[in-house]
């Protein structure tokens, strides 16, 4: 039995003793105090919320988790997936929210890019950063944004001055004990024409319960292209919850492919503004669950000038009894003329047990554009089984080899060459014999 | 010794509504046998059974092959084991190439005692082989990139089952209906290929409702079945009786199995 971590729960002492700890800018606190007001107005979500109809929150006990107060326990991290024989161009990492080594090449450094712990930079460029940092995210959307506004801690920056090209990919990992949180915040800021690839993962293992309360924000300056891979990959006892947004700029290209594979519960909002003209938002998402694994996604493309694209593509496959759901919106502004935009999400019941909620919708208001949107539900076929099988494959590599092919349509998108064999690698590991 | 697939009063249901009373069949290693009969009548049903397909139950019957019992062993261990069937309704593995399933299926033929994840035919001489086979079937090598079944034409797909008889080399196959879907020449390359791939090499069963397919595969043997059971035997000559005259006589003949084929026929039109 591992040793869990004591925690005092979010309480405005145990607040404040977090505060103390910190050695931050006076408007980075205001930030944390003004979210915190937030955090005690708002109300718990709860089912009969809209957004919250699928998602039972009751297993989740906030008051056994607490601030990132001090470092626990020395962690021995999972391996990491996604850097795995990757070479890097740097790499920042956390356990329980605290930094650990990072580093980043000397030739980026040369160019003025950062990339290193979020707290560490906002004591050295707190200026450059101010116009950035938590202006994305809507801190106020819900009680768990309005916490991890007020209680981040570890987490990255990623700042890639105007048309420097980070041409090796940069790796960012966390992690947590048993018991712990982790409450990191991701900046990326790309300026105009800059170019960067960002792999980030969580690691996790067992059972033990763990809590994630976490904030993206991806800045893509105008003609930036960013890959950014985020892969949530925590153990079977974690809660995940997490507010991540972009904005795209004129001409700037996003590639955004979520990873699902881990947490007992997971809510995350994930939202694309295309906010400059001609801009383009490919999103891709990847997921897996099993047992009872609960994983809700609410993904947002909003269209706020002509002639962007987004195009989302959401595949999943469910094992067990787990639940997911995908609640996705297209939203257009009136001034979005020759939009065109594109919403997907296919399942693949891997068992008769499993559930999906799969819901797209569109919001329009301009009157010349292209928005298409469909889901489909499917299950492995015996038939297919029994065909594969009678060529010699046994019915665990059968299912495998058409799970396989049912994410191939969305690894063919993915344009890094590990993180589709990481994303692969792992989902074949997890396939259970299909009965 | 010669090598057999013995079939012995084999009964088979699906759903609990018997199909097969009683089928006996021996096949040989380097036997021609034709398997005709009227729609309904069951074939196909032998053919997915002897592969253990799991929603066709065999109710009492033995099967050996070279003296094994086959009812015992899994679908792969079958495959493993030497037998083959080329499927009447092929099944489509959206996302698979055929060139990486055949990889996997030539592997696990090759190497029956192979555990998933062992290593895999290396890819050079597998591409090698796969496109010398391409070849002699006059395929184009695009077509191995392409994903198992997905989207194929009935006649691509059935020119897809020959390829993977003939990387997959068993030593019994069963091609059910293969030559359907087929264009003339398509028919006529069809039969040739396997008379090529098989020569002497196999015991085939081939289940057809035409004769283009024995043209170059002249049968030893050609079975009628009718209402679930092998009502006649006899050489060549048969199936081109067959396929000229149609089941008149074999009906008339064999009244009690030609109302049985009906009343299988009827209840299929009422249940569907
Ligand atoms: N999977 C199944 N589910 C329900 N009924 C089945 C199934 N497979 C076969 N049958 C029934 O068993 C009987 C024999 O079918 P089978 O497919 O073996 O005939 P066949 O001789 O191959 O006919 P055809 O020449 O039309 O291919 C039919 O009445 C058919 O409806
Ligand atoms: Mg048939």
């Amino acid at each position: 039995m591992t040793e869990l971590a004591t925690h005092s729960g979010f309480t405005s002492e145990s607040f404040s003793a977090f505060l103390e700890t910190r050695n931050e800018p006076s408007w980075v606190s205001d930030l944390r105090k003004k979210a915190w007001e937030s955090y005690e107005s708002l109300e718990m979500p709860h089912r009969r919320l809209e957004e919250w109809r699928r998602t039972d929150l009751r297993p989740l006990r906030l008051n056994r988790y607490g601030f990132a107060l001090e470092k626990t326990a020395e962690v021995q991290p999972e391996e990491a997936l996604l850097s795995l024989g990757v070479e890097l161009g740097g790499q920042v990492g956390s356990v329980d929210s605290f930094p650990q080594s990072s580093f980043l090449e000397e030739k980026y450094q040369e160019q003025g890019v950062l990339f290193g712990s979020l707290s560490e930079i906002l004591n050295t460029h707190g200026d450059l950063l101010k116009p950035y940092f938590l202006q994305l995210v809507n801190t106020d959307y819900d009680k768990f944004s309005a916490l991890h506004a007020a209680g981040w801690s570890g987490g990255a920056v990623l700042y890639v001055p105007k048309g420097v090209k980070v041409d090796l990919p940069l790796h960012m990992w966390s992690a947590i004990s048993a018991g712990g949180v982790d409450f990191s915040h991701t900046l990326v800021i790309l300026e105009s024409g800059a170019e960067a690839t960002l792999m980030a993962e969580t690691l996790g293992r067992g059972n033990d319960p763990g809590l994630h309360c976490g904030g993206v924000e991806l800045f893509v300056g105008e003609k930036a292209k960013l890959r950014y891979v985020n892969l949530q990959n925590w153990g079977m006892g974690t809660f995940h919850f997490a507010h991540q947004k972009a904005r795209v700029e004129k001409k700037a290209q996003l590639q955004w492919t979520i990873g699902a594979l881990g947490a007992r519960l997971a809510k995350v909002n994930q939202h694309v503004e295309l906010t400059g003209e001609e801009s383009q938002a490919q999103v891709n998402g990847v997921m897996f669950t099993e047992d009872k694994q609960h994983l809700a996604y609410h993904t947002l493309q909003h269209h706020r000038a002509e002639n962007a694209i987004s195009d989302l593509l959401y595949k999943s496959a469910l094992q067990d009894k787990s639940h997911l759901v995908w609640r996705g919106m297209i939203k257009v502004d009136s001034v979005a003329q020759k939009t065109n935009g594109y919403q997907r999400n296919d399942n693949l019941m891997l068992s008769n047990h499993a559930r999906t909620d799969s819901i797209p919708g569109l919001e329009i208001e301009a009157d010349d554009v292209i928005c298409t949107h469909g889901a489909t539900t499917g299950k492995v076929e015996e038939e297919q089984i029994v065909y594969a099988q009678s060529r010699g494959l046994t019915k665990k590599e059968a299912t495998r080899m058409i799970v396989a092919g049912f994410f191939q349509q969305i690894f063919d998108r993915i344009t890094i060459e590990s993180v589709k064999e990481a994303l692969a690698e792992a989902i074949g590991r997890r396939i259970r014999e299909y009965v | 010794m010669t090598e057999t697939l013995k079939i012995c009063d084999l009964h088979v249901s699906v759903e609990g509504k018997p199909i097969l009373k009683g089928v006996n069949l021996t096949l040989n290693r380097g036997e021609v046998h034709a398997l005709m009969g009227p729609n309904g009548s069951g074939k196909s049903t032998l053919g997915l059974a002897l592969m253990g397909h799991p929603r066709y139950e065999v109710t009492s019957g033995s099967v050996e092959l070279n003296g094994e019992d086959l009812l015992e062993m899994e679908v792969h261990e079958r495959a493993r084991a030497g037998l083959f069937m080329a499927f009447q309704r092929p099944m489509s593995i959206p996302g698979v190439k055929m060139a990486d399933f055949l990889r996997h299926a030539s592997t696990n033929v090759r190497n029956p005692d192979r555990k998933e994840g062992e290593d895999l035919i290396p890819m050079r001489e597998f591409r090698k082989e796969l496109k010398s086979k391409m070849d002699q079937l006059k395929m184009d090598t695009q077509f191995a990139r392409r994903y198992v079944n997905e989207g194929f034409s009935g006649g691509e797909m059935k020119r897809a089952e020959i390829l993977q008889l003939a990387m997959l080399r068993p030593k019994f196959a069963i091609l059910d209906e293969t030559d359907s879907g087929l264009d003339a020449d398509a028919v006529r390359l069809a039969s040739t290929s396997i008379a090529e791939i098989g020569g002497a090499e196999m015991g085939i069963l081939i289940i057809t409702h035409h004769e283009r397919l024995l043209e170059h595969n002249r049968p030893d043997y050609t079975h009628v079945m009718l209402g679930g059971r092998i009502v006649e035997t006899g050489g060549a000559e048969l199936a081109a009786e067959l396929h000229k005259e149609g089941y008149g006589r074999i009906r008339h003949e064999h009244p009690e199995a030609a109302a049985e084929n009906e009343s299988m026929e009827e209840e299929t039109t009422a249940s569907s």
